[in-house]
Order: structure tokens, then C-alpha cells, then sequence
């Protein structure tokens, strides 16, 4: 294993230097790209947090909606590549109208809420926040 | 031929897919112009000309609108490296979120949903049938501008696309039910929101950023204009942060624009959020391609915003 600091720890450090030393000393579009880059750094740090526990149950979920229960693979790029081929399934199903109506409409658009809302609690969560607010 | 000189160049904020560089051209008299030059950046994948975009500005300025003055256009990239076109320089400001919360843009706020109206009134009153604007994307003959854009749109999406999206494909399909009847063709801004206007403490100065101008249905602007994004967090007034629907309509029509049905512009809007979503996948896609920047990397991960959008104006 690597030694400390942790990766969020060194992406955090990286993202209070870019927003605390390079923001201020920028005018520009350099200024806003830098601005930019440390709101990446902070994507990067929630996702690495919880992308394992958020892709099982985006599986868990992907298997009730098409009725295709299995075991998820066990390593997390195996994993990555499953949830995305299901998906894939997912939207060529949607694409073919069968989630226009019935029952199967209303546990896609659960499903795909879900994975929308985790999506932006990775991306943006005051997003997502304001927009449940907003109900 | 005495030599002009360029002073004070500088590159212009914003701008994911052009570059914008004001500068001084100081005159061999010695007299001195406020430009601005708009370029394709190298690499690029939202394809339009710089061309078309020059001759449209010298119409809508011709007619009286207000845009900045178009100067010269140079379409042989072996000048600049790509092609780039230059235009009058217009003060003021153009981020959104200075005019949705500084105290001394209080008095534009509150002019700027008259002002946006009566600006979209007069694009809308530009005769797309003029000799010189028949390279302007027009609906097929037969089809209906809302759906020629949706099949447009879903062509471009399904070239670029990386990741599968159901939400994407959900909003598709609702689009796909009721696309809107269509009233007489105008020019369509393409891009008409708060981010794309030159303002200023008393108001509206310039429409900008006629890059996405086409032939279609008017109140597609006016959806556009609901779009979520372009309210840049200031949620509670549905129009460009500025003010409510209602409102906006009634001061469009006053200004001569078309008459609005509200369920059209709806589905402008869920069009408009499904448009950026599409967007924002084809500057992840050039990013992914290979073009360096971290903005059009950031945008492939605002995708999950409109989805989000779309699943709530679809709901019912």
C-alpha cells in the first residue's frame, strides 16, 4: 500500500492551492480556467470516495428494473464495464418505446433518477440539493 | 499601404467553443478602433462558419438591432490558423452571474426582461427569405421545424456520444409525442440568454454569439430562454434568473413578437435542456478527442444537470 497523504488527502491539497494561490493571481479566462480545474479536483475526490458502493447499487438496481438478477462482478473495472453495458441495454430498450407507458415506465424512470441524483451528488451537489428543494 | 497597428491584444472570458480576442487597431491617421475578433479554435467539434455568422450580424445590425457592427471576416485559416471574423468592440459586461447578483446591475435587471423581449421581437422580424441569408439551416420542406430539429439533434447525439444515457433517452421519447404545430418560419437566434449579451448597469447593450442562428420556430428562442442553465442558480424567476413566464411573454408580444403558446415554449424548453445536454456530450467528445482543456473536459460532467431537469419536466 502507499503511504500517507491518501489520494483524497494530495487531491485536496492540490485543490486548496489552485483556489487559495492560483485563482487570486489570475485575471481571465486563465482565472476562470483555474477555477474550473479546482472544481474538477473536487469531482474527483467524491468520486473516488464512493464510486464502488454508488455502481452496486446502480447493479442492484439495473438487475430488479430488467429482471436480470446476478452476482456483480467482483473487480471495480469489471464492474464499471457491467453497469455500463446494462445501461446501454437500458436506453436501447427506452429507445425502442418500451418504457413509454405501464409499469415499466414507472420503474425506469425510478432507476434512471437515481443514477441521475448520484450522478450530481458526484458532479455537483448543490445542483441536486436545490432541485429537491425546489418540490 | 500603411501599416495598422494592433495594441492591448487580449483574450476575451468565456467562450467554450470560440476564442475571442479584443485589441486596438491604431490607425496610420493615428485614430483608434475597439475591436473584437472571433475564432474558431483549432480541433473544434460544433462545426459552423464564421462566414455565415459575420453576414447575419451585418443584417440584424443593418435592421437596427442591437449587435455589434461586423467588420471583416477572413475565411483562409493560413491567416490566423483558423477562420475568424472581427467586429465592433462593445464595453460592458457579459457574466451572468454579476448580473444576476451585483448590487450595481439592479437597474438592468430590472429593464432586461422588457429589453429581451423586444430584442427577440426584432430578430424574429428579420425576413429569412432576404437574398443574402439563404445559407441559414432551414426545416425540409414537409417537416415541421420541431421535429427537424429533434431528429437533427438526435443525429448529433447519437455520432458523439460516449456513455449510454437513459435520461437522454427518455426525453426523446416525450419530445418524440407532441412536437409543436408550425406558425410562419422567422429567424431563430439559436442561442438567445443571459451569458450571450453585452450589458450594462442601465441594460441590454448587445446581443452576441449568433453562431447557432437558423430558420425554424420563433418560440423556440423563447424556450431556450426558460432553459434551467441560463438562470445560473437564480431558480425562483424561471426566465434568465430575470423574471417570471408570464411576464416575458406578455412583453414579447407587445414588442410585435409572435403570438406565444405556452405548451410550445414548453416544449422548447424540455427541447432546449435535451439541446444542451447534447451540448455539453459533443465538448466532452472533443475533449475526449483530443482538443486540451479542462473546460470542455468539466462540461461532459454538467450532463447530469439537465438530466436531472428533463426527468422533472417530463414527470407527468
Amino acid at each position: 500500500m502507499q503511504d500517507r497523504p491518501s489520494v483524497s488527502e494530495l487531491l485536496d491539497a492540490v485543490r486548496a492551492f489552485l483556489e487559495e494561490e492560483v485563482v487570486p493571481a489570475l485575471e481571465g479566462p486563465r482565472q476562470f480556467h483555474a477555477r474550473v480545474a479546482a472544481n474538477v479536483l473536487s469531482i474527483v475526490g467524491r468520486e473516488l470516495a464512493g464510486e464502488e458502493t454508488s455502481l452496486l447499487a446502480e447493479w442492484e438496481r439495473l438487475a430488479r428494473v430488467l429482471n436480470e438478477a446476478s452476482a456483480p462482478p467482483a473487480r471495480l473495472e469489471a464492474l464499471r464495464a457491467a453497469v455500463r453495458a446494462r445501461t446501454a441495454a437500458l436506453a436501447e430498450r427506452i429507445r425502442r418505446g418500451e418504457a413509454d407507458a405501464g409499469p415499466f415506465r414507472a420503474a425506469v424512470r425510478a432507476h434512471v433518477r437515481a443514477t441521475v441524483e448520484e450522478k450530481l451528488r458526484v458532479a455537483n451537489p448543490r445542483f441536486g440539493k436545490a432541485t429537491l428543494d425546489a418540490r | 499601404m500603411e501599416a495598422v497597428a494592433i495594441e492591448h491584444l487580449r483574450r476575451l472570458a468565456g467562450g467554450a467553443s470560440r476564442e475571442m480576442w479584443a485589441f486596438d487597431a491604431v490607425l496610420p491617421g493615428g485614430a483608434v478602433e475597439r475591436l473584437v475578433l472571433r475564432r474558431d479554435p483549432p480541433g473544434h467539434q460544433v462545426l459552423s462558419s464564421r462566414r455565415d455568422e459575420f453576414v447575419l450580424l451585418a443584417a440584424a445590425h443593418a435592421a437596427g438591432l442591437r449587435v455589434p457592427r461586423a467588420r471583416w471576416c477572413e475565411e483562409d485559416a493560413a491567416v490566423l490558423g483558423s477562420p475568424f471574423f472581427v467586429m465592433d468592440f462593445v464595453a460592458g459586461e457579459a457574466l451572468a452571474r454579476r448580473l444576476l447578483r451585483d448590487a450595481a446591475y439592479a437597474p438592468a435587471r430590472a429593464v432586461l426582461p422588457g429589453q429581451l423581449a423586444e430584442a427577440l421581437a426584432g430578430i424574429h422580424a428579420l425576413d429569412p427569405r432576404a437574398p443574402g441569408l439563404t445559407f441559414l439551416p432551414r426545416p425540409p420542406a414537409g417537416g415541421t421545424p420541431a421535429a427537424a430539429e429533434l431528429t437533427r439533434h438526435e443525429q448529433l447525439y447519437r455520432a458523439v456520444a460516449l456513455d449510454p444515457h437513459p435520461a437522454l433517452e427518455l426525453a426523446f421519447r416525450w419530445l418524440a409525442v407532441a412536437p409543436p404545430a408550425p406558425r410562419a418560419e422567422t429567424i431563430v437566434h439559436g442561442d438567445f440568454r443571459v451569458g450571450n449579451v453585452i450589458f450594462g448597469p442601465e441594460g441590454l447593450r448587445a446581443v452576441l454569439d449568433w453562431e447557432l442562428a437558423h430558420v425554424g420556430d420563433p418560440l423556440e428562442d423563447v424556450g431556450w430562454l426558460c432553459v434551467r442553465a441560463w438562470r445560473f442558480g437564480a431558480d425562483a424567476q424561471p426566465v434568465g434568473g430575470l423574471c417570471q413566464r408570464a411576464e416575458f411573454f406578455a412583453a414579447y408580444e407587445r414588442a410585435g413578437g409572435v403570438r406565444v403558446d405556452p405548451v410550445a415554449v414548453r416544449w422548447w424548453e424540455v427541447f432546449g435542456n435535451l439541446k444542451w445536454a447534447i451540448i455539453c456530450v459533443m465538448q466532452a467528445r472533443s475533449f475526449v478527442d483530443g482538443a486540451r482543456s479542462v473546460e470542455l473536459a468539466s462540461l461532459g460532467r454538467r450532463v447530469a444537470e439537465m438530466e436531472l431537469e428533463l426527468l422533472e419536466l417530463t414527470e407527468a
